[in-house]
């Protein structure tokens, strides 16, 4: 059944090529943990990519229930997470796979740097990838204050007065987070915006170069 | 210029100082493109820098407390202001430690502790000064701070009219 849908759109649209371009490709031994155990070390990009898509996913049924606004983000998360069927998991997924993400996108980070896969002629991908930490980090800090609670509140204001202390541009970038006066109804929407909007678009562009550019280069060599 | 000389310079490729048709063409769509994209960017750059652009809202003076009350011992007054966020509008009560120093001008302290922005109060140890119940810091009777927190309170706009004391705007102490 499914395979004569398949043939029948091969036919016509000759997908296989398309699909074996992306999937078809050897994965050299010493990045197998099938024949060197301790090449675990390169699953790390990989599952950051994997953590990746759960939070994508996991973040588009959240804003199913969540509103960006002062009076009512904070009873619509608790909503969300006590009283819909399995919201405390899918809010979990989110919640901890925040954390996740960043702890291996580290590891993956120090894998590159340890085996010197940042040299020529993967320094783009090098820079590419620390813009991505840095679109992490991002959506860490506006997804933070999203919950709408005191740590989230407090977390924000701290790290807008952090950022406040850039020398010159500083004011500028905190009026900008800030949307008003205060941490408040805009600056809530505002963080809502960046973390659901910008910064995913930014960072799908930032994944498919950096997948570009390792199928394109190939994984480093062994050391 | 005779026949013959005109011959010859007709022989030369022709030199033109103008731009070809194919320069000319990228320069207009892409002008063009320029333009239309500038079109759409624009107005919602301007529409995400706005909060930058807008004057910040001139605090009112809140009326306090009667300047009579005030002694040269810092006491704790509670005072709500008008504050309007986006399309929120409340009246959330902030609280200013106000007393006389020795020459008997008054001053008002915001209690919020510049190490962490736990909220002080004046002498909970006994010692004459504004203590911290997060990490121990503490500040003179100015404001000044004596050790944990790096700079010292922040400070009230004070007005006084008519006998009343009104509080404005903070900002950094100026005592210390």
């Amino acid at each position: 059944m499914f395979k004569n849908v398949y043939n029948w759109i091969d036919e016509r649209l000759d997908i296989t090529p398309l699909w074996r371009d992306v999937a078809d490709h050897e994965v050299p031994e010493h990045v197998n943990p099938a024949h060197h155990f301790s090449a675990f070390v390169y699953c790390f990009g990989g599952l950051t990519f994997f953590i990746t898509v759960i939070q994508i996913l996991s973040g588009m049924f959240l804003t199913m229930y969540y509103v960006p606004d002062i009076i009512n983000a904070y009873a619509s998360v608790d909503f969300l997470q006590h009283q819909v069927a399995f919201g405390q998991i899918v809010r979990g997924m989110h919640h901890f796979g925040a954390s996740l993400v960043i702890v291996m996108m580290f590891l993956h980070t120090l894998r590159v740097f340890f085996t010197g896969s940042y040299k020529a002629p993967r320094e783009m991908n090098w820079v590419v990838g620390m813009l991505i930490f840095f679109i992490m980090l991002g959506l860490g800090f506006t997804g933070y204050l999203l919950p709408w609670d005191n740590k989230a509140y407090y977390a924000t204001k701290v790290g807008v007065e952090i950022a406040a202390s850039v020398p010159y541009i500083g004011s500028y970038i905190a009026d900008f987070l800030y949307g008003g006066d205060i941490v408040g109804a805009q600056t809530l929407t505002r963080f809502f915006a960046i973390h659901v909007f910008f910064l995913p678009g930014a960072l799908i562009a930032m994944l498919a170069a950096h997948f570009l550019m390792i199928r394109k280069q190939g994984i480093s060599g062994p050391l | 210029m005779s026949n013959h000389e005109q011959h010859e310079t007709s022989h030369r490729p022709v030199q033109r100082k103008e731009m070809s048709r194919r320069q000319f063409l990228s320069y207009t769509l892409g002008g063009t493109t320029a333009f239309m994209m500038g079109g759409a960017v624009l107005p919602m750059v301007r529409f995400a820098a706005d909060p930058l652009l807008k004057k910040k809202g001139e605090s009112a003076y809140v009326k306090v407390v009667e300047e009579s009350k005030i002694t040269n011992e810092p006491q704790e007054f509670k005072f709500k202001i008008h504050q309007v966020d986006g399309w929120y509008e409340s009246e959330p009560e902030l609280v200013a430690w106000i007393s006389k120093n020795q020459q008997g001008e008054v001053f008002a302290l915001s209690p919020v502790c510049k190490h962490l922005g736990c909220t002080i109060a004046w002498n909970t140890k006994g010692k004459n000064e504004y203590d911290c119940p997060c990490h121990d810091a503490r500040y003179s009777k100015d404001g000044k701070n004596i050790t944990v927190a790096n700079t010292p309170l922040d400070e009230y706009d004070v007005m006084i009219d008519q006998g009343f004391i009104y509080l404005g705007a903070i900002k950094p102490n100026t005592r210390v």
